[in-house]
């Protein structure tokens, strides 16, 4: 057994009973960043360099040795410690940690160092997990590959090195996968933790919008993100929100709901349970280049049919299957979103002017405007300034009806889409819809890159849940045929991750056996 | 039909967005901005349902759920020389600038 390949849960129950230290746990993780990662992501990295995971951007084993030095100690002096005491685990590096480097994977930000400590990783910390190190992603998260990161190489997907591991939260999928810590945080906006879990074989949770507080997220679009962890394991999932979950004085839209224990009642079953399909998630849009429109195709085949088993597997436990469910706002969820995230990132990112903080040109200027164009040229790359454009060109007060305004009220539909869909009195009184997590497995790396609206819609299953704020989880559901992972989403009401986890674990232990949970990443092959 | 982003357009928003651009990376920026606003144009088509209202964001807040506002109360920043530590430039605790534009007022 290579304490890097357990989930946090074993982890931490083999740590607890002194049968496994904080710091072995956290040397086998060190171990396996050594023997898969390769080159970690820097500015003057090689792109092409295809030799390794590539998930991290920068590692704190010195600061990492000290944290499992002093869940040793405690544990030695008979203190109880926290429920994830001495599990190694990765953040996005969109997430400040006090006296660390912090760079949304941008050269604007490459020599940020955090005054102070996002929530939700300060509460991680405190039930005694183990910061093995910062992990890669697209920059500002913007992106479905990992491949618009200023940190190169760009993390590789570790089922196969040619693939990427998606985006934008891919550093994050890719290190779980690959056994470099237990689990690991990251943000959700259009599907960036769900999606590269999905293309990774891990599990992906997306919280209700408001569970998890922001306080210390690098803005992309604040109406819709959502710090939420990558995990091994669907009891992660549960283990690792109940520690992070939860009000903050320092965000004023994290919701004063209380934080249940998400472990308990996760093995009682979907018994009577009703979970949804809806056509509309049955068909996938995409751009044709050569027509210059889009048009809609049906879901793969093998996508459609993990979907259909797993249907299967909870109805065998007892569930009721409703089928039909209309959601018909879904395909506008991406033209929504090229809206109002835009419109929002535009107005984020216009704190980056190489005044306060992060990168100053060194180029000779003879005014401030200059010196706000040239630091903003140098320091972004192209995806963030593509998203300002847009942003200031449909918020500009001539489009804004046309664009923007619209485009909120879409997201008010796609949400009442949800609320007909979860409604106890209405005609479905769904506890979960299910559906597919992406349109396709892993796309080879290069394959998109570039194609900003192609790329997008990469996200056109998960992005509905951002709009309407609601909670989301993505599973793996087995492999294709080219051995890549594929995975399902459940999509809940408000606030009811409790019972999300509960079918996600269902389905978990009915598929405990199948042959393709026995099979590994390629990377760990020969490991 | 002519792009609705046209090269003049596409200027005058890269001067807004306080960008500095090479051709090349105009070029395609701009193809891009044109080719999403053809997604975005899906948009014009649907019959809006006006009775929805507007959200800040999907979960509506009820007043049981919505955070409390803190106290309007002054607090002192604990540690301003972390904060001044990230300015690129500064000298005596003044973050320093180039010549800042300005128009005399007629």
């Amino acid at each position: 057994m290579n304490l890097a390949d357990l989930p946090a849960h074993q982890l931490a129950a083999l740590i607890r009973k002194g049968e496994a230290s904080a710091s072995e746990a956290l040397e086998a993780a060190i171990d396996r960043v050594q023997a898969v990662d390769g080159a970690s992501g820097a500015l003057d990295g090689d792109p092409k360099d295809a030799d390794g995971v590539h998930a991290f951007i920068s590692l704190s084993t010195d600061r990492a040795r000290a944290q499992a030095a002093d869940v040793d100690a405690r544990m030695a002096n008979g203190e109880l410690p926290g429920p994830l005491a001495g599990v190694p685990f990765t953040v996005k590096d969109i997430f400040t940690v006090k006296d660390t480097h912090t760079t949304a994977g941008s050269r604007i930000l490459a020599n940020f160092k955090a005054p102070y400590t996002a929530t939700a990783v300060s509460k991680i910390e405190a039930a005694g997990a183990v910061i093995l190190g910062k992990v890669n992603l697209d920059e500002f998260t913007f992106g479905s590959s990992n491949e618009s990161t200023a940190f190169l190489p760009s993390p590789r997907n570790p089922w196969d090195l040619d693939r990427v591991p998606g985006g934008s939260s891919g550093g994050s999928a890719a290190a779980v996968a690959a056994g470099e810590g237990a689990f690991s945080l990251g943000t959700d906006t259009a599907g960036s933790v769900r999606q590269p879990a999905s293309f990774c074989g891990v599990v992906g949770l997306k919280p209700t919008y408001g569970r998890v507080s922001r306080y210390g997220l690098i803005a992309f679009a604040s109406s819709l993100d959502c710090p939420g962890p990558a995990t091994r394991d669907v009891t992660d999932a549960a283990l690792t929100l109940n520690a992070m979950a939860g009000p903050d004085p320092n965000d004023s839209t994290a919701a004063a709901v209380p934080v249940s224990d998400y472990t308990s009642g996760l093995e009682d079953g979907v018994k009577g349970m009703r979970i949804g399909l809806s056509p509309d998630y049955d068909q996938i849009t995409f751009f044709n280049h050569e027509s210059g429109e889009l048009e809609s195709q049906p879901l793969p085949k093998e996508i459609a049919l993990s979907v259909e088993r797993a249907a299967d597997k909870l109805s065998e436990m007892g569930a009721r299957i409703v089928e039909n469910v209309p959601m018909p706002q879904t395909r506008y969820g991406i033209p929504a979103f090229f809206v109002i995230s835009r419109v929002e990132a535009a107005s984020n990112l216009h704190r980056y002017d190489g005044v306060k903080y992060g990168l100053r040109s060194n180029a000779k200027v003879d005014d401030l405007r200059e010196l706000y164009r040239q630091t903003r040229a140098e320091g972004f790359g192209s995806q963030p300034k593509l998203r300002i454009l847009m942003g200031m060109y449909v918020s500009a007060a001539q489009y804004s009806e046309q664009y923007y305004q619209r485009a909120l009220r879409v997201r008010s539909m796609i949400r009442a889409d949800f609320d007909d869909a979860f409604n106890q009195d209405g005609a479905h009184k769904l506890d979960a819809l299910l559906t597919a997590t992406t349109p396709t497995p892993a796309f080879a790396h290069g394959g998109l890159y570039g194609d900003s609206v192609l790329m997008q819609y990469a996200d056109q299953f998960t992005v509905p849940a951002n709009h309407a704020g609601v909670p989301a989880i993505s599973l793996p559901a087995g492999l294709s045929q080219e051995r890549l992972p594929l995975g399902i989403q459940l999509i809940g009401p408000d606030f009811s991750e409790g019972k999300l986890l509960r079918i996600a674990r269902a389905y978990e232990m009915a598929t405990e056996s199948d042959a393709w949970r026995s099979e590994r990443p390629k990377v760990l092959a020969d490991l | 039909m002519s792009d609705p982003i046209s090269p003049e357009i596409f200027d005058h928003l890269v001067d807004l967005a306080a960008l500095k651009l090479e051709e090349d990376e105009a070029d395609y920026l701009r193809a891009e901005l044109n080719k999403q606003l053809k997604a975005i144009d899906e948009l014009a088509a649907i019959p809006l349902n006006e009775k929805l209202p507007l959200t800040s964001h999907g979960v509506p807040y009820t007043a049981e759920i919505r955070p409390r506002l803190r106290a309007d109360n002054w607090i002192s920043c604990k540690n301003p020389e972390d904060i001044l530590a990230q300015v690129p430039q500064v000298e005596e605790s003044y973050i320093l600038v180039p010549d800042i534009p300005h128009e005399e007022l007629k």
